[in-house]
């Protein structure tokens, strides 16, 4: 593991030591998320986000794996099997919904991460890779809400199914072909029904994989931190066991209190309405709209309304995947030296400006497609793409950081020898503040 | 490389982002959307409806229930089905074993069955056990029936619309005549023949007539008035049971396991303060924008006389 001093695994028991010298595991998780890993000093809340989200993918895997006992995955019998789940199986209705509002809190959870990435560089070198490992469970993770956003086959299940494999028909020529493919037919059916239940019970599987390739990752460098300085000595670190589980813990269950609260008391309040209909063929519903968490790429998708050299449906299919693949280059295109936004003057109204664009991009992708709304879309979009590919870039070239902190101790330890000596808090050219206290 | 190629790519969808924009809005100036009477006149609120199962701690008024249960037996269920609950479920509603047995007994409409002697397709009386038999044998049935409307299911009509039973109840308390402004601005938009206006349905004109027109037109076994809004109120409360029967036992385990959360999240505080009172009062944190150093830097600046 990553630091010279990070304890290792003394096994106290003889039962632990038999084990211990046989198969390590009590070894491999006492490093891995025990007193043996070292973890900076000075994480703030938004570093809770990571272990809500395996604990959200767990809570999904629990109750999905119980759904399925129960679950029909045939177009005539889809509908009426989760009625009847909802209706008459013991506890149905609980883990029904919390299957569902779990979907909803695993994606709100890993927005907060991946902004919490976006803010404190946490893709920068050396955590490309541990950046790019959540990049693709995220995709996964949107490959396997869509799917499981069909399997109750209503009315939304089926004409999402319908919009989003319409993706690929964009494509000249290879398009259509590869359309009929996945779905096993010319529209969804109970070919693609089928292939999709079997796909969304197998998805979260692979999830946990890169999940554990993603905590691996990140162990070799060590967690990132708020003030993005490299952790120095032992100071700057406390045992992830039992300091951080504690945080951990408490922080958990309060956010536990509130995915409860939601799921026992407003269950139905992030779904649409359209899906308590049955799928009909035959009845396009007046407005079609994915899932909230997807919402923003469907203005990106919407936003490209004409044909220019490539016909307008290409253009927003290409930019819509782009606007998340353009986030594995994101180490390249951010070249700061500088990985905290705390220290980044210049990034950090950009980074809540790029907040409030995803926003009003999600507020956009839900509405009717007026001209007005289409006219903020287009703009919105435009600034997605600029803030990634062209103002980044240029920030990180020309933006002067503030003093970062000697190192994470000094900025978190009040009270002793740093006490006159706050950190990080020089004003680019100015008086340091030490030097103002003396 | 990655910037340059990364540069040059965001420039071209910017770029095609701009042209779609312009292109958009010249349109928009050059023939403005005309207005519909869709838009002017739809409402898109609901009225306000207050039923006791409201709010996370709800309770079903079983009373309104039984009432609202009656409304939809002699009103509704002439056209509209209720497959997904069972006769058995009125149980719920607080009827006994025996009234519910009554009820399946005499429903107006047979379940279909086999005859056990010659096979052929025949009809039973329903028991508890059946669900509600759907009113019309098929979809084309349905359609002649209705001058081509499908009247649809209602087992879950309360969670399959938006505002869910206020809905149900604006729209059966939300019949009324055409306004005329409506027509004189947009004649095209008169109420076509078999249809029924009404502001609450989306494209304004319904093709159910007012179910619920007269005050008394179902005689309440309780005695309560049956006026034409508290017989909306109750068949919607029915029919939001009918979506959601679980509610009661949802809010109640909802809770409990909210208050369990809650005392584990307290306990578990308790147990991080402590656990970190020994990695010192460091625990406060991030740096520079940290409030607390800020205000220590302003004081330290103020104290020396350099201008914050």
């Amino acid at each position: 593991m990553s630091f010279s001093w990070a304890k290792t695994y003394e096994p106290k028991r003889p039962f632990m030591r038999w084990l211990d010298e046989r198969l390590p595991l009590p070894r491999l998780i006492y490093g891995a998320i025990g007193g043996g890993y070292p973890v900076p000093r000075n994480l703030n809340y938004l570093w809770n986000f990571g272990v809500l989200a395996g604990i959200f993918l767990m809570i999904q895997i629990v109750t999905g794996i119980v759904l399925a006992m129960w679950y029909f995955s045939s177009v005539d019998g889809a509908f009426n099997s989760v009625e009847h789940i909802m209706r008459d199986v013991n506890a149905g209705w609980l883990l029904r919904y919390a299957h569902m509002n779990g979907a909803s809190f695993f994606f709100i959870v890993t927005y907060i991460h991946i902004f919490r990435g976006l803010y404190y560089g946490s893709y920068q070198a050396p955590r490309e890779l541990v950046w790019m490992l959540g990049l693709v469970i995220y995709l996964l993770m949107m490959a396997t809400a869509f799917m499981g956003y069909v399997l109750p086959w209503g009315q939304m299940s089926y004409w999402g199914a319908q919009v989003i494999t319409g993706f690929f028909s964009a494509f000249p020529i290879v398009g259509e072909p590869i359309r009929v493919w996945l779905l096993g037919g010319y529209t969804p059916d109970q070919a693609a029904l089928t292939r999709f239940f079997s796909l969304h019970y197998l998805l979260p599987f692979v999830i946990a994989a890169v999940v554990i390739l993603h905590i691996w990752a990140l162990h070799i460098p060590g967690s990132g931190n708020p003030t993005g300085v490299d952790v120095k000595d032992e100071k700057d670190t406390l045992p992830f066991h039992p300091f951080y589980t504690a945080k951990d813990g408490w922080f958990a269950a309060g956010f536990l209190a509130l995915f409860a609260a939601v799921t026992y008391f407003a269950p139905n309040m992030l779904g649409h309405p359209d899906n308590y209909i049955p799928a009909n063929p035959l009845a396009t519903p007046a407005h079609i709209v994915p899932e909230w968490y997807f919402l923003p790429f469907y203005a990106i998708l919407k936003a490209f309304t004409v044909d220019f050299i490539l016909p307008a449906k290409l253009w927003g299919v290409v930019a819509m995947f782009a606007s998340i693949l353009l986030l594995f280059f994101l180490p390249w295109l951010d070249k700061s030296p500088v990985r905290s936004g705390s220290y980044r003057p210049l990034f950090k109204r950009f980074f809540w400006l790029l907040v409030v664009d995803v926003l009003v991009l999600g507020w956009a992708g839900g509405a009717t497609a007026t001209p007005q709304v289409v006219a903020i879309s287009q703009l919105a979009t435009a600034y997605y793409f600029a803030h990634f590919l062209i103002i980044l870039p240029l920030i990180s070239k020309f933006e002067r950081p503030l003093k970062l902190p000697d190192s994470i101790s000094s900025s978190v330890l009040h009270g002793e020898a740093q006490e006159s000596a706050p950190a990080g808090a020089k004003r680019r050219g100015g008086t340091t503040a030490t030097a103002a206290a003396e | 490389m990655v910037r340059i190629i990364g540069f040059l790519v965001g420039l071209g969808f910017i770029g095609v982002l701009l042209i779609s924009l312009f292109i958009n809005l010249g349109d928009y100036f050059s023939n403005p959307p005309e207005a519909t009477a869709e838009e002017e006149y739809y409402h898109h609120g609901v009225k306000p409806l207050h039923l006791a199962s409201d709010g996370p701690l709800g309770h079903f008024d079983r009373q309104q229930l039984q009432r609202g249960f009656q409304v939809y037996k002699e009103v509704c269920a002439a056209c509209h089905g209720l497959n997904l609950v069972a006769f058995r479920n009125l149980a719920d509603l607080g009827y006994s074993e025996a009234e519910v047995k009554a009820i399946a007994d005499q429903w107006q409409i047979e379940v279909p069955s086999i005859n056990p002697d010659t096979g052929e397709a025949a009809t039973r009386k329903a028991t508890p056990a059946d669900r509600f038999p759907n009113p019309y044998p098929n979809e084309i049935a349905a359609r002649a029936a209705n001058s081509n409307a499908l009247p649809p299911d209602l087992s879950l009509i309360a969670k399959a619309r938006g505002g869910g039973a206020a809905y149900t109840y604006s729209l059966l308390t939300g019949y009324e005549r055409q306004p005329a402004e409506l027509l004189r601005k947009f004649p095209a938009a008169k109420t076509p023949a078999n249809l029924h206006y009404n502001p609450y349905f989306a494209n304004l004109n319904i093709a159910m007539p007012p179910p619920l027109v007269s005050d008394g037109q179902v005689t309440y076994a309780d005695g309560t008035r049956a006026t034409v809004d508290q017989m909306a109120k109750d068949v919607s409360a029915f029919l939001l049971w009918a979506a959601e029967p679980t509610l009661e036992r949802r809010h109640a385990a909802g809770l409990a396991v909210v208050i369990f959360l809650l005392i584990a999240t307290v306990l578990g505080y308790f147990a991080y303060r402590n656990i970190w009172a020994e990695a010192k009062r460091s625990v406060r944190v991030t740096g520079a924008l940290d409030p607390e150093n800020q205000a220590k830097s302003r004081s330290a600046k103020r104290k020396s006389g350099i201008d914050g």
